[in-house]
């Protein structure tokens, strides 16, 4: 077997489209149409028309049946040249990162010279399916021998039947929906309503003041009318936010709203990486590397952990492999499924209980400087159209290394299913 | 689009029973314009060339003709048609000898071929020498201008003043004129001076001429710029599109479609100039080229004109422009031979009611190339403005039925002008063998009687 070289795979910059709020703007783009804009724009920004790529890797966490192929469909679809190949991925919120992690290694093993990564979802354009049981019937009915067996089948319909079957943001093993889980979380980290909704007014701050210094001008191409995120209240404030009544949870105690959690949202995302080399000879930018990655899962069914927790043992065991401490780092990019799932994670590593018993360490994994975390906004202000949160984090803190000409930034997301991925990218 | 779509009467005017109707009721009759194609030869019929004694240009012309592959005769016949009729002018030192424009063209101008091309050379007034001479030069500019207005089927009358000295160097603009790219320009005095020799360029290929240059082209995502940048992509450059971040969609489908980059910046912004240079180094290690095309307009009088209104043409279409001229000349980010091409208006020639914060942007652009002329030539670049008058855009098809037709109509050639007229024009003046053409301004109107 050959020596594998290992490189850096470099993060060139990325584009995605303003996240809508759902029903609204994008209600009629389908997956297809809003990946292939946000690829389309990525193309634009980097001059890389007709070119072709090593990949295209990116995914939805809800997908219609029709959508088998769907990266792929959306780069036949894109300014990119048809030689490009393409695949999905599908690990829930989890899964913008993912496909970064794929690109970012198949770079490092030399396998691709350069990739995108990406992901899109739209809650507005769901997927609705057939009623189970009449979907059994037609199946039977179809693979009927005689006409008059067909007619029997079908004759089984009843009028019940016509109720589709919905996609539901709930966990099939224990019927509860995301909100639910992380309301369970909330109560036991003893997360306040006043400390949500200060955590969430600040996103909306952070990302309304990143938009008016232009940040997202090369990071972003608008999409049918809409040229910031939908869901932005640049003038929120805490006593707004705490006007919200709960939503998730038993009424009592409750703390979480729609205010501190977040939106159903429409959007996509991608991310341009490559070869140092790539770069250099299309005078690319390279704004910062792919160190490593790490995902974990817990066991939120039978055990007693959060369903949103996984990260939680994902990044100390990041942090060990690559010799840093959880202090290592000039930025935090926590996404921020909801504004107590983030200040959970801070109470988690700064527990000497917790970071004993779950973690095996001898002393708290340690403080995350607020001031670093999350400074541009996040999920809370952004909107989170499930599969596209990572391309824009990813992005995002690319940036913030480039501009800061120094340092590493972590990267924690959290995923249904009990999963948690999160990353290290450091400065060029 | 490179036929006129929009421009119903056109179509009626070149029906056969259209055309007769038309003529009896005394309507205009446009005729379709030829429009330049790749592969496409540069004049697509014979041209008649005459000479006054004493010429300096005949050589200059028969030189690019031949290389053009074109017919050219100097005998007009009696019966032949012709689609260039080319006149060396240079030679006539007094108004007696302005006779010979006349026995010229007399025979022949009813023999021109539609969208056929009238070019007179001449010798700049302020440079002919005697008195007489000057005088019989400026004289060339009526008889051009007259001869405009009299053409029919969509040809044109341009007069060309070549400096002694510049004879090499006003090929591109012969060729231009000449040819097609040239479809909505007539009635115009363009000037070619010497330029040092290192700035004589003489394409590889003239079907691309701006093959390896890279220009920046702002408000790119739609109307004339995009026409700019399809174009520019044709005659070889790499095009940099530029545009406001709200228009980065359709920016994209642009820089997609012309295999260019997309750069969403507010040229507003006071570091834009410094964010586009550092693109441009980054990527490219320099510029070639830059178009000054952004422009919006916030018509009201001026009595019941808002001061936003004022602040924000004005910024947009000038103010915004300077600052990033400063940035280009002292960055040394346009390389040798540089070329800055503006967006100008008719209105800034003419002035137009309900338009004072426009038609004063559009104006300022015309100083800013008189003034800059000078100092860019210093580092080996020139700059110069186009002045469209009524261009078929989203723009002018939102104009209520009766200004929008007097627009189309009140020009020698009856209709409306395309963005790539515009483009094509721009295109020329920003090819690096155009070095002889500074500090002027050049009107894409189709001879229109506006501020003529």
């Amino acid at each position: 077997m050959s020596p594998v070289q290992v490189r850096r795979a470099a993060i060139v910059g990325g584009n995605r489209i303003p996240f809508a709020r759902a029903n609204g703007p994008y209600a009629r783009a389908s997956n297809q149409d809003m990946l292939t804009a946000a690829l389309d724009g990525l193309v634009g920004r980097f001059g890389l028309a007709g070119e072709r790529l090593g990949e295209v890797a990116a995914g939805a966490v809800l997908k219609h049946s029709r959508d088998f192929n769907l990266t792929r469909e959306a780069v036949l679809g894109s300014a990119l040249a048809p030689e490009t190949p393409a695949y999905d991925v599908q690990q829930a919120c989890g899964t913008g990162l993912e496909t970064t992690i794929h690109v970012a290694n198949k770079i490092a093993l030399g396998q691709i010279e350069c990739g995108v990564s990406g992901g899109v979802d739209t809650v507005s354009d769901a997927p609705i399916e057939l009623n189970d049981d009449l979907r059994r019937i037609l199946l039977r009915a179809n693979a009927a021998r005689s006409p008059l067996e067909r007619i029997a089948t079908l004759a089984r319909v009843r009028p019940g039947h016509v109720i589709p079957s919905t996609p539901r943001n709930a966990e099939p093993r224990t019927g509860l929906s995301m909100g639910e889980h992380q309301d369970l979380s909330t109560r036991r980290w003893e997360i306040t309503r006043r400390e949500q909704d200060e955590y969430a007014a600040a996103s909306h701050h952070k990302l309304a003041a990143a938009y008016e210094a232009g940040f997202f001008d090369d990071l972003m191409t608008p999409y049918l009318g809409l040229t910031r995120d939908q869901n932005l209240r640049p003038d929120t404030s805490v006593d707004k936010l705490a006007a919200l009544p709960p939503v998730f949870g038993e009424r009592e105690g409750a703390t979480m709203t729609a205010g501190n959690s977040t939106p159903l949202s429409d959007g996509a995302s991608t991310v341009l990486l490559a070869s140092e080399s790539w770069a250099q000879e299309r005078s690319l930018p390279v704004l910062a590397y792919f160190v490593d990655a790490e995902t974990a899962a817990v066991d939120f069914v039978h055990g007693d952990e959060g369903l949103l927790a996984a990260p939680l043992y994902a990044v100390p065991r990041l942090l060990q492999r690559n010799g840093l401490g959880l202090g290592d780092f000039d930025f935090y990019e926590i996404h921020e499924a909801f504004a107590s799932q983030v200040l959970m994670t801070l109470r988690a590593w700064e527990d000497p209980v917790f970071c004993k018993e779950r973690l095996g360490l001898d002393s708290p994994l340690g403080t995350i400087d607020r001031d670093r975390l999350n400074v541009n906004g996040s999920s809370l202000a952004a909107g989170h159209p499930f599969a596209a949160t990572g391309g824009r984090i990813v992005a995002t803190l690319a940036k913030l290394l480039h501009d800061k000409g120094s340092g590493r930034g972590l990267i924690s997301i959290c995923a249904a299913g009990g999963q948690g991925v999160t990353a290290i990218l450091e400065a060029a | 689009m490179s036929t006129n779509e929009r421009d119903l009467l056109l179509k009626v005017a070149n029906h056969p029973v259209g055309k007769q109707v038309l003529g009896r009721i005394g309507l205009p009759r446009p005729a379709p314009l030829e429009r330049w194609q790749p592969g496409r030869p540069l004049i697509s019929g014979p041209v008649l060339l005459g000479e006054a004694p004493a010429g300096r240009l005949g050589d200059a012309v028969r030189k690019v003709l031949a290389e053009a592959g074109s017919d050219t005769r100097s005998d007009p016949g009696t019966t032949e048609r012709f689609k260039g009729l080319v006149f060396d002018a240079s030679g006539i030192s007094g108004s007696g000898e302005l006779k010979a424009l006349y026995d010229f063209f007399h025979p022949v101008i009813r023999r021109t071929l539609p969208s056929g091309r009238v070019i007179v050379l001449g010798t700049p007034p302020e440079e002919a020498g005697a008195v007489p001479a000057a005088i019989a030069q400026r004289a060339l500019e009526g008889f051009v201008r007259s001869v405009g207005k009299e053409l029919r089927g969509g040809a044109t009358a341009q007069l060309l003043y070549v400096s002694p000295g510049a004879e090499d160097v006003c090929e591109s603009t012969l060729r231009f004129l000449l040819s097609p790219r040239s479809a909505y320009v007539s009635g115009q005095v363009v000037r070619v001076r010497p330029v040092p020799d290192d700035l004589v360029v003489v394409p590889d290929d003239w079907d691309v001429p701006l093959r390896g240059r890279v220009a920046a082209v702002t408000g790119a995502a739609r109307g004339i710029g995009a026409a700019i940048a399809r174009t520019f992509a044709r005659d070889g450059a790499h095009v940099v599109c530029v545009d406001l971040a709200a228009q980065g969609d359709a920016l994209a489908g642009v820089a997609n479609e012309v295999g260019g980059e997309a750069v969403q910046l507010d040229i507003t912004a006071a570091d834009a100039p410094e964010r586009l240079i550092d693109h441009v180094r980054t990527r490219h290690g320099g510029l070639d080229v830059m178009v000054h095309n952004a422009g919006i307009t916030r018509d009201k009088t001026l009595a019941n004109m808002r001061e936003d209104a004022w602040t924000a043409v004005i910024e947009v279409n000038l103010a915004a422009q300077e600052r990033f001229n400063d940035a280009l000349l002292s960055s040394g980010i346009l390389r040798r031979p540089g070329r800055i091409v503006s967006v100008s208006s008719m209105v800034g020639i003419a002035g137009q009611r309900g338009q004072t914060n426009y038609a004063t942007s559009k104006a300022g652009i015309i100083g800013m190339v008189q003034a800059l002329a000078a100092p860019v030539a210093e580092r080996g670049a020139t700059i110069n403005a186009v002045a469209p008058g009524f261009i078929e855009t989203d723009m002018t098809a939102a104009m209520p039925f009766g200004p929008r037709e007097a627009g189309r109509r009140m020009n020698s050639l009856s209709q409306g002008g395309l963005p790539v007229d515009v483009a094509e024009t721009i295109a020329w003046l920003a090819g690096p063998a155009t070095s002889g053409v500074n500090g002027q301004v050049v009107r894409v109107c189709g001879q229109s009687l506006v501020g003529a």
